[in-house]
């Protein structure tokens, strides 16, 4: 089941022994997977890069400048966000990719982001929305149902964007939507905030797992599932060496947030695919008798999902395998009876919004 | 070495249809598939000079116009696909070939970084570049399009790629794109112009694309010194005139014109300033071709080339 791009993320030297051919499928799994900047990084770290012919050093190189602009502008976007937010009393707290980035973590290392997400309380988020509003941000193009949708059943409101910025803003109050089986409470996140620098906070590592494992396996969409997949690996492997402790709570702590499911499979796949190591028996702890009697079903459609995007790397069923984690992933954000109407919504919607733009 | 048009034609169309026509085009090597047959013939018709790298040669970009489903088939819709992914929206198949275009352009645009890019055509006399930056509608297009049918060589209709700290550019030369009117006046200015097929209704009106590898040394791949830069604008009631413009607004001009020029950041800065500084500036402002190029062959910089 290995494919090329997963042996050298994590041996990057194997490149070094690949011939044209291979070098043009690392390069377009890499691309595809979003991971051509980490895949950059990893090597860069090592000093391989330069020994590569500088026809494809070249792609490396770009992926690593494309980063580092973002990189710049991230803290010049949430220097303003900051701003925004301090002017209501609210401190800022990134998650996934902007937190990655800003806390200068390995995981952040190469890694590209598309937009910028953070969390408050959800008592305060109408007070951070009017700020956000006041600093220039706007709330995008929408109809009134998908706005009153993300109001009434979202874990966010509906993305923010910026006159002068390219860049999306998503203001989450929750890891979850509310409609979902565990009933996340978000307070406890709040609580163990980390300050990286002056004013700017993420979740703790473990939530931070925590968190990242809920998304990837509550995802719909598997674009990015190996990027990130390799989030998760790469956090599993730093954040051990910055808090010993850190293995010991994770799976308390995914209990109290009631997110144990989700530790699960991101451990058991980051292992299965990366070989992250693992303390022994952390996955019989964070497992259940359901869980095992699922895992082959499960480990069918999700080793699908956790391989790149891109022709080369296809399985047997692999259409299949997505679109049955599609369906998957609504049903597990909300009950049938809110998810049928939805659908049914939104495809009306689809057919209607055709029509409308035909005309004109 | 092989051309494009060496393939025999039922070869040429089998190996497009599976991805395995990689062609030289500048630095990169790009490699094209498509089911199609308007874009079949439409790089049968524009890049038959191209070389075909090797089945072992590395490849830059791998691109696409493929219709990809029945029920895409049904539509008449196609899509542009990188790395086999689709990027864009799938468009009407009549919109096809230029699509591909730009996708190609796209690849530049987004995934290079190893040049200062500014958004330019780029043409030479002799060993002397002239990178012409424009926005849309400036006519920068028509203009290098009539420049190649008299004897200028293109080196880009898009992209002038600088290495940082040098006054060079890097030729990647491939079809110019014409848009709406320019596209008669380009058939009426020379019966020489070789047309691609034309897109109608895309978002930029009626497209079609002019074969560019005009000149004899269109596929030489050596930097070229830009002692040049013109910036043009075309004006039907304005009297014409080529005159000397400032450095320091040719600078911000031209970094406003640029792909990457913040991106690269401190690089970006001094590329500019290298290439700015060894370069006359000029304002163009034209509405005859056969004037215009009259002007650039007076220049200077440029006479000393014929």
């Amino acid at each position: 089941m290995s494919f090329l791009l997963q042996q050298l993320l994590l041996e990057p030297q194997r490149i070094l022994a690949l011939d044209n051919n291979q070098l043009t499928h690392a390069l377009s799994q890499a691309r595809s997977s979003r991971l051509l900047g980490s895949l950059a990084c990893e090597m860069q770290a090592l000093g391989i890069d330069k020994q590569l012919p500088q026809t494809v050093d070249r792609h490396f190189d770009a992926a690593r400048l494309i980063h580092e602009k973002q990189k710049r502008d991230l803290r010049y976007d949430t220097d303003k966000i900051q701003l925004a937010l301090n002017s209501v009393g609210e401190k800022m707290v990134l998650l996934k990719g902007a937190a990655y980035l800003l806390a200068e973590l390995p995981v952040g290392r190469g890694r590209f982001i598309t937009d910028i997400d953070i969390i408050v309380p959800r008592h305060r988020i109408d007070a951070a929305e009017k700020a956000l509003l006041n600093f220039g941000w706007q709330t995008g193009d929408i109809d009134p149902y998908n706005d009153q949708y993300y109001r009434k059943w979202g874990h966010e409101i509906p993305p923010l964007t910026h006159s002068k910025r390219e860049i999306t803003l998503d203001v989450h109050h929750n890891i979850l939507p509310p409609t979902a089986g565990p009933d996340v409470n978000a307070g406890l996140l709040f609580e163990q905030l980390i300050e990286i620098q002056p004013g700017i906070f993420t979740l703790s590592w473990r939530d931070m797992v925590i968190h990242s494992a809920t998304h990837l396996f509550h995802e719909g969409e598997f674009h990015h599932g190996l990027r990130d997949l390799w989030d998760l690996d790469r956090m599993l492997r730093d954040f051990p060496e910055r808090d010993p402790q850190f293995w010991e709570g994770l799976v308390s702590r995914a209990r109290e947030l009631q997110l144990t499911g989700s530790l699960f499979h991101g451990l058991n796949y980051a292992q299965q695919v990366f070989g992250t190591p693992l303390p022994d028996g952390i996955l019989e702890e964070t497992g259940s008798w359901t869980r095992a009697g699922r895992k082959p079903l499960m480990d069918f459609l999700f080793l699908r999902a956790f391989r790149p995007d891109h022709p080369d790397c296809k399985l047997p069923f692999t259409g299949l395998a997505l679109s049955l984690l599609y369906l998957r992933s609504h049903y597990l954000r909300m009950p049938l009876y809110l998810l049928l109407p939805h659908l049914v919504r939104k495809a009306w919607m689809r057919q209607f919004e055709k029509d409308k733009e035909e005309t004109h | 070495m092989q051309l494009l048009k060496h393939l025999p034609p039922d070869e040429f169309s089998r190996r497009l249809s599976q991805g395995e026509i990689p062609l030289r085009i500048g630095p990169y090597v790009y490699n094209l598939q498509s089911n199609l047959s308007g874009v079949a013939a439409g790089i049968r018709t524009l890049y038959p000079d191209f070389t075909l790298a090797g089945p072992d040669d590395f490849v830059d970009y791998n691109v696409a116009l493929l219709s990809r489903n029945a029920l895409q088939r049904l539509r008449g819709e196609a899509e542009f696909l990188f790395d086999m992914k689709a990027p864009f929206d799938a468009i009407p198949i009549g919109q096809a070939y230029a699509f591909l275009e730009w996708g190609m352009n796209w690849c530049v645009s987004l995934h290079t970084n190893e040049y200062l890019k500014l958004h330019a055509a780029v043409v030479s006399r002799g060993d002397c570049a002239v990178i012409m930056p424009g926005t849309p509608g400036a006519g920068k297009s028509t203009l290098c399009a009539a420049l190649g049918l008299r004897g200028w060589r293109i080196l880009s209709d898009e992209h002038a790629m600088i290495p940082p700290n040098t006054t060079d550019v890097v030729p990647l030369c491939r079809p110019v794109g014409l848009k709406n009117e320019s596209i008669e006046v380009i058939r009426r200015f020379s019966p020489d112009a070789v047309l691609g097929p034309v897109s109608k209704e895309t978002h930029k009106g009626v497209v079609a694309h002019m074969k560019a590898d005009l000149h004899p040394a269109s596929h030489d791949t050596k930097p070229l010194r830009a002692k040049v830069m013109i910036f043009p604008r075309y004006a039907r009631d304005e009297p014409q005139q080529l005159s000397p413009r400032r450095r320091s607004d040719s600078f911000i001009l031209a970094a406003y014109h640029s792909f990457n020029y913040s991106l690269l950041c401190e690089t970006g800065f001094e590329a500019m300033k290298t290439l700015i500084e060894n370069i006359d500036c000029y304002d163009l402002v034209y509405h005859d071709l056969d004037w215009a190029i009259g002007a650039m062959d007076g220049l200077p910089d440029v006479q000393g080339e014929q």
